[in-house]
């Protein structure tokens, strides 16, 4: 009886020091501080699949051709066709094929996608290096390098965003389990 | 041993140990030698002969002030293949036919990187956590130490172990080897979230990775709030650099990279980032064109480690059948074994303690008669679910689906005892 008082006790204890650490605009345990608003724009480089996030600037396929040139090619070949790293272009047509070929052009559903893994991982020896323009330019010119975009075609923060892939309404939801194995146990 | 006691019992050892370890491999007892394993028998350190080691005193205490692996055994380490076109982004092997039990040490735990191992130093790191949340927070390391603590055993396994194609590879380590299991320390995650205070809409929680992939994957709130950890430790040490120090996330039974490594920022949303990762990377192409996302379990699977691929049976007679079983999906309830090439199969015993997503230890007593045969496991976990062949994974799924193959691996024995992998025959 003893030990149970003692135990409410407690817990009212507890749960009156983590009504006053709400009032205080703390979590229950007051751990961490406070994250700003220039610690977070600073940090979160996340982009939507519709967008969210691009950043101003623009930049042109043109420009896109000398970036890749210099940044991209030594790995993903001079056209995208890839090396040392993952090929780019091509491969339209192919995934419901014996030989599927996954790029950029034939497999990517979200062109905003590409501005936020260039800028994040790009170029793999500097990732980070490319200024908004030029992380535009060299998305302009790999969707170009697959046919997707006029060679004088220029990309920013709306027509990235209202950019259609051609493969975007080809991915569907987890099925498993999708296969049965049953079990024989003897004679199989 | 040609070495006699010389100039100081230590420089002899030293010398000793040299050529001890020259020779290479463990001599494995019970019938099934590795291939790298030789026995002298003109050893002078056989009965009725003393042991050379019993006459001299050993290494002083300190002589290794963090313990390694006998140098004897070597040739035990990661698995990490020589023909890659790049190092940076790659993997490397447990070389699970080499250890017992269910616990992998922290030196041979699987690894896989996007952009290398970060060096980070733990006083200069930070998580942030923000988005859909009452109070956006940093946290130090030490903060996060602060957090009431929990240490689960879970299995973590990269979702391409191994592909659908043939070459499937020699030894259990090529088949199945970006596969692990540790103990785990850190903080329930959901208490890091209810910290910051979730906003009714949030759905979606994208971490992100301090390396140079800045490596991004989005996790449903339900997994977070479930069993999700925020980790510092593994096997009662801090996070090694390869695993992700000195934070990471594990989500019990989910892919391998989703675990983020190198935790630095939670941004939780109501969708999910749709990052390369998680569309264009790991994503399970079926044969009409169209691809599965975000399809997290490892389902259940088991192989047979002794005898496997790669070992051979030098005696007939009595064999223990031993290996590993997992889910994804919880615990695992049963673990067949055949020994005649898929026409009978009969139950293994499993080894305590039984863990929700982790490895769990199966055994068979065998008495192999010396005749060639294929010997396989099926596991079957707490669902119901049943280990299929690779033969139903690919009648479903295609040659192309590249990830998430959990077949049944057959192992063919030879006359001669050799052990090979029947699936690439």
């Amino acid at each position: 009886m003893l030990r149970t008082t003692k135990t409410a006790a407690i817990a009212l204890a507890f749960i009156s020091l983590a009504s006053a650490a709400s009032a205080a605009q703390q979590g229950p345990y007051g751990i961490g501080r406070t994250a700003t608003a220039a610690e977070i724009a600073g940090w979160n480089i996340d982009i939507g699949r519709d967008g969210r996030g691009l950043p101003p600037g623009t930049g042109s396929v043109t420009h896109g051709r000398d970036v890749f040139e210099q940044q991209c090619a030594a790995c993903h070949g001079d056209k995208g066709q890839g090396g040392v790293g993952d090929r780019l272009a091509g491969g339209r047509g192919t995934l419901a094929t014996s030989n599927p070929v996954k790029t950029v052009g034939s497999y990517w559903p979200y062109a905003p996608i590409l501005f936020d893994y260039i800028r994040r991982a790009m170029p793999q020896n500097a990732p980070g290096s490319l200024s908004n323009e030029d992380v535009y330019a060299v998305s302009a010119y790999i969707l170009h390098l697959n046919g997707l975009l006029p060679a004088d075609a220029v990309l920013d923060a709306k027509t990235m965003a209202e950019f259609k892939m051609p493969n975007r309404n080809m991915f569907i939801g987890d099925s498993r389990p999708d296969v049965k194995n049953p079990a024989c146990e003897s004679n199989c | 041993m040609t070495d006699s006691v010389d100039n100081s019992t230590a420089t002899s050892r030293r010398r000793f140990l040299r050529k001890g370890a020259l020779i290479g491999g463990a001599a494995i007892a019970s019938g099934i030698v590795g291939n790298a394993s030789a026995i002298d028998s003109s050893s002078k350190n056989l009965p009725p002969n003393v042991p050379e080691w019993m006459k001299v005193p050993g290494d002083p205490m300190g002589s290794q002030l963090y313990g390694t692996p006998s140098p004897f055994e070597k040739n035990v380490v990661k698995n990490i293949p020589k023909d890659l076109p790049q190092y940076l982004s790659a993997s490397g092997r447990t070389p699970l036919q080499d250890l017992d039990g269910i616990i992998t040490p922290n030196g041979l735990f699987y690894e896989r990187h996007h952009a290398g191992v970060p060096a980070i130093d733990p006083a200069q790191h930070r998580l942030m956590l923000h988005g859909l949340v009452e109070r956006p927070l940093i946290f130090t390391v030490d903060d996060i130490r602060r957090f009431p603590s929990t240490s689960q055993i879970h299995f973590l396994e990269c979702s391409a172990n191994p592909g659908y194609k043939k070459p499937y590879g020699k030894s259990a380590s090529d088949l199945v080897g970006l596969l692990s299991c540790a103990e785990w320390t850190g903080v329930s995650m959901k208490l890091v979230l209810q910290e910051a205070g979730l906003r009714p809409e949030a759905k979606w929680v994208i971490a992100e990775g301090a390396d140079a992939a800045a490596l991004t994957r989005s996790i449903p709130i339900e997994k977070c709030l479930e069993d999700a950890l925020i980790v510092y430790s593994q096997n009662g040490e801090r996070l090694r650099p390869q695993q992700g120090y000195p934070l990471r996330l594990i989500l019990p039974g989910f892919e391998g990279n989703m675990n983020v490594k190198w935790l630095r920022r939670l941004h939780v949303t109501a969708e999910p980032a749709y990052s390369r990762e998680e569309t264009s990377k790991y994503t399970d192409l079926m044969p009409d064109g169209t691809a599965r996302e975000f399809s997290f379990y490892m389902e259940a699977k088991s192989i047979i480690l002794r005898p496997s691929g790669g070992q051979r049976l030098d005696t007939k007679g009595f064999c223990e059948i031993t290996g590993i079983a997992w889910s994804g999906r919880g615990k695992i309830s049963r673990v067949d074994v055949s020994v005649d090439d898929g026409k009978n199969w009969q139950e293994a015993r499993l080894q305590e303690p039984i863990l929700t997503r982790a490895l769990t230890r199966f055994r068979l007593p065998w008495r192999w008669n010396g005749e060639p045969t294929v010997i396989q496991s099926r596991a079957i976990d707490e669902t119901g679910y049943v280990q299929p062949t690779l033969a139903e994974l690919i009648a479903v799924r295609g040659e192309d689906f590249y990830y998430h193959n959990n077949a049944i691996w057959p192992w063919r024995i030879s006359a001669d005892g050799e052990v090979s992998n029947a699936a690439d025959d």
